[in-house]
């Protein structure tokens, strides 16, 4: 307002000059500022163009009606009183902490084992063959392995007493670590005290909310924790289709050219098994690859089940394709299955593995992996790099053990001729899971009772995202004989026909 | 201020002073500019060929790693080669580059008094009934399992073993698990679900957050250790239900820590399990580091209150601290394990405890009761508090300023300073003492601390030792911060109620 005034008063010099000549006077008696700023108001109000007088009007309208209108709770606009809060509280009733478990509940019994678990194992009393337990090299009860355990313990004690960060590191990890980083041909290597851990942990440090993870849906309940832990936008594409996983990929990149600043910073992961717990089929890896770099996402590969498996020497998928495993971003697996010890790693670039260091939830505030079951591992790889035909060795049993069960009445085998944990389902679904895994309950007992030790697949059933259908599991391991597979195959059949006719 | 490569400029020009945090950011940042110009290892750059994929770290979550974790870096980490007992025998490396890569001179500095392991009963050792156990059990059994619970891996020793743990707590029933960490983050998100309320402590551990946010519940944080502000969320909860439906809670959770292990803080059991009556929720109390270390027969933080065990509805604690082990259990009432056998994550899809380790638990755990006809374990659990209570007396004596109650074995003594955690560290291990010191992001910034774990094995000589060392680096350091003085009191270190007006 006193810089309007300012402006027009040279114009209002040659026109109403007497008039300002009072007022200058005036103003000079008064020697007031405020009279000065009252009368360069008024002078100014009188000059204001109209839009600005309006614009003012508006404003001064608006600012008186909200001071006289009601305060605006965001809350409850009701109080309660003490009397009726001390009902409330009186009235409320929780659900029971735990609902009860029926007592047939089938999750509920577990067969017993009596003794080692391993090639012949007493399972409810009964000495079985085992087919049910992941000892694909039979490492479980070799005595080299248990030689070199006992010399650990001999020399650690077993437990570490505190994380890695604080004197939980022993020279027994740093070895493990560096022989897996050499075995895989991979950088460097990191180790987890718990197999489920590891890619759990692993798939949060590197993946925020925000960001993109492209997983089949046939992941295990691992992948799936790990995902949830991150907090990231998950896409899924179906069980090894390519396709689907081309066309979810060419959407992002269309989302991703209409704001390219936020496609800058947006990271993009690929979380695939190599060979599928669920599913026992192997991923095309290789075509993962090139939509890799097509499309610019990371590959996150899960080699539980593949590791010490496949490939010439052991390595895993990568090694059975024959990709560079610079390629991989990152490759887990647990040492719980073919390395018949406890725990698991995470291999890559150091690049990459280095800041699960600080970041892995599962290594960071745990503790640190037993020592004796370190060395147990280091004997392991030992035993898997001396002798490579072992792989071929297994591979051949696997695909006798598929060949054998190909053909069952009311059953059908899924998985892959060179996988060694399989699926048998059966073929018509009664209509209800409960039913279904009764009858396949049925199946086990009649082999356990004829001395082969079989298993179901467990699964939660709620909280599973895409739930497979119960099956019965088949391991093959590469300490069963033929005359081992023979009376299993035959018991299985038998069974099968009996039950299922 | 000691001689260390941290004081050492790092660039040419741009003169590092990590101590004076005013102008901290702005030197990182001038020193991130000219990294690209000075010969410093390019350890965090991206490889070539991944020049259009969207960088994997951002750089500012790695800024603080990058200036001033790396620097102090060699306090953490530290490999050992022994036993990690009372005294450990640490392998000594070296680092040409800051603390970018570290070499092994392939010397190993012996006998250092370990007051970082988690050993509080001393039960990390490999001589004695324990070892022998399981060193039976390795050969009988071999080491892996490679099955889980549910399907083929449920072994006759697991089951003895949670009849053992059920008696030792004195509950129904208990269930084992292979990790501690993997005990709360798998088991949580079995009990509560939607529609659930948990209320959890400020300082929780990793795990215990990581299972309720897997959990889907809302969750709510009440401050450390304070009743009014437990007893405020637990009204108002029940009140108002759940947020914008008003629906009643289906269940509401306390989570709370027998001993808090960067305080050294003891939960007010009593008055929890009061307004858990009161308000009628469930409280899941996590014993990590009390079992074993707590209580006149050593059975944790409910024997240390003398209260029914019974009340606390999930006892959840872990094997690693006082057993010497590995692995977490849950323990409670027959219908609540019932349910977690059938419906626990862990049950399903993890592999079951390896056998050895079972049975150091089982040998230890009877030890401790009694029940293999010795008193090692009774007289272990006396020693224990006998050591917490002089150690802390004589810290305070020297005027340092400790955190926690007065009984917990978990000591925490106050550096404040960013810039001491490195000079502490590695003044002590000069001196052949390993501490642990936390900073950030562990503890608020300024709140940086040095935290000792008093263990039942260590003997007064090498505590008197350790105590000597603590005070001529505090003196060098300037960490006698108290200004409370307390009178040397003439009683002998088995007295634990001083008196200090008596003088005969």
């Amino acid at each position: 307002g006193i810089l309007h005034g300012h402006e027009k008063l040279p114009e209002l010099q040659s026109g109403n000059c007497s008039v300002l000549n009072c007022r200058i006077i005036l103003e000079i008696n008064m020697a007031s500022g405020q009279q000065w700023v009252l009368v360069e108001m008024v002078q100014a109000f009188y000059e204001a163009p109209a839009y600005h007088l309006i614009l003012e009007g508006i404003l001064i309208l608006w600012i008186i009606r909200l001071l006289f209108s009601k305060t605006y709770k965001l809350h409850e606009t009701y109080k309660l009183t003490e009397k009726e809060k001390e009902d409330l509280i009186e009235e409320w009733q929780p659900e029971p902490l735990a609902p009860p478990v029926s007592k047939d509940h089938l999750h509920l019994n577990y067969d017993l084992v009596t003794g080692p678990p391993s090639h012949k194992i007493i399972l409810n009393g009964k000495e079985c063959i085992n087919f049910a337990s992941f000892n694909f090299l039979g490492l479980l009860d070799h005595e080299r392995v248990k030689e070199k355990a006992l010399a650990s313990l001999k020399k650690y004690g077993v437990g570490t007493c505190g994380p890695r960060g604080f004197y939980g590191t022993f020279d027994v990890h740093l070895e493990l670590e560096s022989r897996l980083a050499k075995f895989m041909k991979a950088e460097e290597a990191i180790i987890y005290s718990y197999g489920f851990a590891t890619i759990a942990s692993a798939i949060p440090a590197y993946s925020k909310r925000g960001d993109i993870i492209f997983v089949d849906e046939a992941a295990c309940f691992s992948i799936q924790k790990g995902l949830q832990a991150s907090r990231s936008f998950i896409k899924y594409f179906k069980h090894n289709d390519m396709d689907d996983l081309e066309r979810l990929l060419k959407e992002q990149e269309l989302e991703d050219q209409k704001n390219p600043r936020k496609a800058r910073v947006i990271r993009k992961f690929i979380v695939v098994e190599g060979l599928y717990i669920n599913t026992a089929d192997i991923c095309p890896l290789p075509e993962l690859v090139n939509l890799k770099y097509k499309y610019k996402v990371r590959i996150f590969l899960e080699e539980s089940m593949s590791f010490g498996v496949l490939g010439e020497h052991g390595r895993g998928v990568t090694e059975h394709y024959g990709v560079n495993i610079d390629d991989i971003d990152l490759i887990s697996a647990n040492m719980e299955n073919a390395v018949a010890s406890v725990g698991g790693f995470c291999c890559g670039r150091s690049f990459v593995i280095d800041h699960q260091r600080l970041s892995g939830q599962g290594y960071c505030f745990s503790a640190s992996l037993p020592p004796m079951l370190a060395a147990a591992a280091i004997e392991a790889l030992n035993i898997m790099e001396e002798d490579p035909d072992i792989f071929t060795v297994l591979r051949e049993k696997c695909k006798h053990v598929y060949k054998a069960l190909q053909g069952t009445t009311g059953l059908k085998l899924v998985g892959e001729p060179f996988a060694p944990a399989l699926h048998l389902q059966l073929e018509r679904s009664s209509g209800s899971r409960d039913s279904d895994m009764q009858l396949l309950r049925t199946i086990v007992d009649y082999c356990l009772e004829r001395h082969v030790a079989l298993t179901l697949a467990r699964y939660l059933e709620k909280e599973e995202r895409f739930l497979p259908p119960p099956s019965i599991r088949v391991v093959v391991t590469i300490k069963q004989e033929k005359e081992d597979i023979q009376r299993a195959v035959s018991c299985i059949k038998e069974a099968a026909s009996v039950i299922l006719k | 201020m000691t001689e260390s490569p941290a004081t050492k400029p790092a660039d040419g020009d741009v003169c590092q002073r990590v101590k004076n945090g005013l102008n901290l950011e702005k030197n990182g940042v001038l020193k991130s500019l000219h990294r690209c110009h000075e010969q410093q290892p390019k350890h965090h750059c991206q490889p070539e060929e991944e020049e259009d994929f969207v960088p994997l770290y951002q750089d500012f979550e790695n800024f603080y790693t990058r200036n001033l974790y790396m620097r102090i870096r060699d306090n953490w980490n530290r490999p050992i080669c022994s036993v990690p007992g009372a005294k450990v025998d640490l392998m000594e490396r070296t680092s040409r580059d800051y603390n970018w890569t570290f070499e092994y001179t392939g010397r190993v500095v012996l006998d250092v008094i370990n007051l970082g392991s988690y050993n509080y009963l001393g039960f990390a050792e490999n001589t004695g009934p324990c070892a022998d156990s399981a060193a039976e059990i390795t050969m009988k059994y071999g080491v892996g399992v490679a099955s889980t619970r549910q399907e083929i891996g449920n072994l006759d020793r697991h089951e003895e073993l949670e009849k053992l743990v059920a008696k030792f707590l004195g509950v129904e029933s208990a269930m084992v698990f292979g990790m501690g960490f993997a005990t709360n983050s798998m088991n949580i998100p079995a009990l509560t679900g939607k529609g659930c309320l948990i209320l959890s402590d400020e300082l929780n551990h990793a795990s215990l957050v990581l299972g309720a946010r897997l959990s889907g519940s809302t969750i709510r944080v009440f401050k450390h250790n304070n009743m009014q502000s437990l007893e405020k969320l637990l009204r108002d909860a029940i009140v108002h239900g759940q947020p914008r439906t008003h629906r009643p809670w289906k269940k509401i959770l306390i989570v709370v820590e027998g001993i808090y292990s960067m305080e050294g803080s003891i939960v007010r059991l009593p008055e929890v399990i009061d307004l858990k009556k009161r308000y009628r929720a469930y409280l899941y109390l996590d014993e990590a580091h009390s079992i074993g270390a707590l209580g006149s027969r050593g059975r944790g933080v409910v024997d240390y209150f003398g209260l029914d065990p019974c009340d606390v509805d999930v006892l959840m604690g872990t094997f690693t601290k006082s057993f010497g082990a590995a692995g977490g259990y849950i323990a409670g009432k027959w219908e609540l394990i019932e349910y977690l056998r059938s419906h626990s994550h862990s049950a399903v899809y993890a592999t079951s405890m390896s056998p050895p380790v079972v049975e150091q638990i089982i040998t230890s755990m009877k030890c401790i009761m009694g029940e293999d006809g010795t008193t090692i374990g009774c007289d272990r659990v006396r020693k224990l508090a006998e050591n917490t209570v002089y150690f802390r007396r004589r810290l305070r004596e020297m005027g340092f300023i400790i955190y926690g109650n007065e009984d917990s074995p978990v000591v925490p003594m106050m550096l404040y300073m960013p810039a001491k955690i490195g000079a502490f560290g590695r003044e002590m291990l000069k001196r052949n003492i390993g501490v642990v010191v936390v900073g950030f992001p562990a503890t608020p910034i300024i709140e940086s601390r040095a935290r000792f774990c008093i263990s039942a094995a260590h003997t007064k000589e090498m505590l008197d030792r350790a105590l000597s060392v603590i005070s001529e680096v505090g003196d060098l350091l300037q960490l006698k911060y108290s200004r409370r003085r307390i009178q040397p009191s003439l009683s002998l270190p088995c007295d634990d109620i001083v008196f200090e007006d008596i003088d005969d």
